[in-house]
């Protein structure tokens, strides 16, 4: 008798729940502004917006939509801007929902960087919404987020 | 794309039930655990500069240079530069030790040269400079078939691996086989079960943030199964190893690999 | 001194865009996570990276636990003249280091 049949048929039915529940929940997350996220993640925001308001567009972040091991989980923000030293991207800051701590990371750009176009990797403890920030030099703001679902490798080690 | 993907998987894991499985793999079936992975892993094992397995990879290109033991040799000095020498040697490990009369692995191997001919104590297995000079060797295979020796030497050891890939082990009482034989492509917790091929390997587990050893894989697999797992260096590793190089015989050498 | 990887290209031509990665060894302990006997490890990442280019800083990156272990970076930098590109990470424990990779510029 293999420990297999019938409760493979069930994950995977759960599996394509999942998948069906995520796209609408990103679409709804991109498309109205009142989307519920933990405290931690709204107070880290407010601190990096500093009074400031944040508008949606100009910024792109790209994380695979599934992702095997929340170990490493690749992340690229690209925000279009010329990168002149008149109109530039002066900061651009990660912030995530269900891990420890809300803030992933904070990249400062310059005028010499050519593009705005930063590629990580980071790391995720549970499925969840990632939101990138932009600061440009003109003191605007622009916001993007994305949401990920991370499973695990299984037979783990410990 | 994705809601389709898991449509499809549930649709042929129903179908596949019902088809009965041959005792292990067929040549036909045989397939690197690569397939199985996120196109971002498989992206990540491809791009040499982002692999953090490259990390090791250039700790071992500067042991091999380093002069140790009362000779104050190289590996270079007897071997010459890896690319060269060294090309095939992990796609035919492990392999014959006339003076051990026993099969040995690749770091078992290197850890015979540091010890007889360059007079330096053996490297601890899993510690950092094994892990690096046999993902360094190894790296010099990739891209090459699996291809075990056919030395009739090994037939007995390679017996035995077989008999350990398909005795029942543990609390959970689960033979390899019945994962990696019989229920590949089927999935286990969030993840699709590979036919645990060792092509890979030294390499880099994002569940270890780390590069590991085939043993310490196996290592894990047992524990999964709540067995007591073989120590490191172990002969039980040893004869796995050659009957996974027989069983993935053809399948290209990928070290240092990426797995989740 | 952790083993770095870094692909920077060797010469540009003045106004080229060059793509800059950064890969170092480290293991970014969250400071979350328990060791074998059940105790919490202590945090032990990298927390700053930063590149110069002749002496300015052109990019850098302010890291937390969330970054994965063996940090990555990919960026950019404008080809201005020839010199020296430094990148130096800082981190807990007194953690430093700084490597450096030469870069011929043509007109």
């Amino acid at each position: 008798m293999t420990p297999f049949e019938p409760a493979g048929t069930r994950r995977d039915v759960l599996h394509l729940g999942l998948a069906l529940v995520a796209a609408p929940l990103a679409l709804a997350a991109r498309s109205t502004s009142a989307v519920a996220t933990p405290d931690a993640m709204a107070g880290a925001i407010r601190t990096f917006l500093g009074g400031a308001q944040a508008q949606t567009g100009r910024i792109k972040l790209d994380l695979p939509p599934l992702v095997e091991n929340g170990n490493s989980v690749p992340l690229t923000v690209t925000v279009e801007s010329p990168m002149t030293l008149g109109e530039h991207v002066r900061r651009i800051a990660v912030f995530n929902e269900k891990n420890p701590q809300p803030s992933v990371a904070t990249f400062h750009l310059t005028p010499r960087s050519g593009r705005a176009n930063v590629t990580t990797r980071i790391r995720l403890a549970d499925s969840q919404k990632i939101v990138a920030i932009a600061e440009l030099s003109d003191g605007t703001f622009w916001s993007a987020q994305a949401d990920v679902i991370v499973t695990l490798a299984a037979c783990i080690e410990s | 794309m994705r809601m389709i993907g898991c449509a499809a998987a549930a649709a042929a894991l129903v179908m596949g039930l019902a088809v009965s499985r041959a005792e292990g793999l067929s040549p036909g079936d045989l397939r690197s655990g690569f397939e199985d992975m996120s196109r971002e892993n498989q992206a990540l094992q491809r791009d040499d500069t982002a692999n953090p397995a490259m990390l090791w990879v250039g700790e071992g290109e500067a042991l091999w240079s380093r002069k140790v033991g009362p000779a104050n040799r190289a590996c270079a000095d007897c071997h010459g530069e890896a690319p060269a020498s060294m090309r095939g040697v992990a796609a035919r490990y492990p392999a014959f030790d006339e003076s051990t009369s026993r099969p040995v692995d690749l770091q078992g191997r290197v850890n015979l040269c540091r010890t007889r001919h360059q007079g330096a104590p053996a490297f601890s297995f899993e510690g950092q400079e094994l892990l690096a000079l046999t993902a360094y060797v190894a790296l010099q295979s990739r891209g090459l078939p699996v291809a075990p020796p056919e030395d009739p030497r090994l037939t007995p050891f390679r017996d035995r691996g077989r008999d350990l890939f398909n005795q029942r082990l543990g609390q959970l009482g689960l033979a390899c086989a019945q994962c990696h034989d019989t229920n590949w492509g089927q999935r286990l917790g969030g993840s699709t079960i590979p036919q645990g091929h060792a092509n890979g390997y030294p390499l880099y587990r994002l569940e270890w943030q780390s590069l590991g050893s085939l043993q310490r894989r196996l290592r894990n697999c047992m524990t999964g199964v709540r067995a007591e797992p073989f120590s490191y260096g172990a002969s039980e590793f040893v004869d796995l190893e050659i009957y996974l190089s027989a069983r993935g015989k053809g399948l290209a050498i990928e070290a240092p690999a990426i797995r989740p | 001194m952790a083993r770095t990887l870094i692909s920077a290209p060797k010469t540009a031509k003045a106004g080229e865009v060059m793509e800059i990665k950064v890969l170092i060894a480290h293991p970014m302990e969250t400071g979350f996570r328990p060791g074998p006997n059940g105790q919490i490890l202590p945090r032990d990442i990298i927390t700053r990276f930063a590149c110069t280019y002749d002496g300015e800083e052109v990019f850098a990156a302010d890291l937390s636990p969330a970054m994965a272990a063996n940090p990555f970076l990919t960026f950019t930098t404008v080809a201005t003249r020839s010199g020296t590109l430094t990148f130096s990470w800082e981190g807990d424990n007194g953690f430093a280091q700084t490597e450096t990779a030469d870069l011929t510029v043509s007109a």
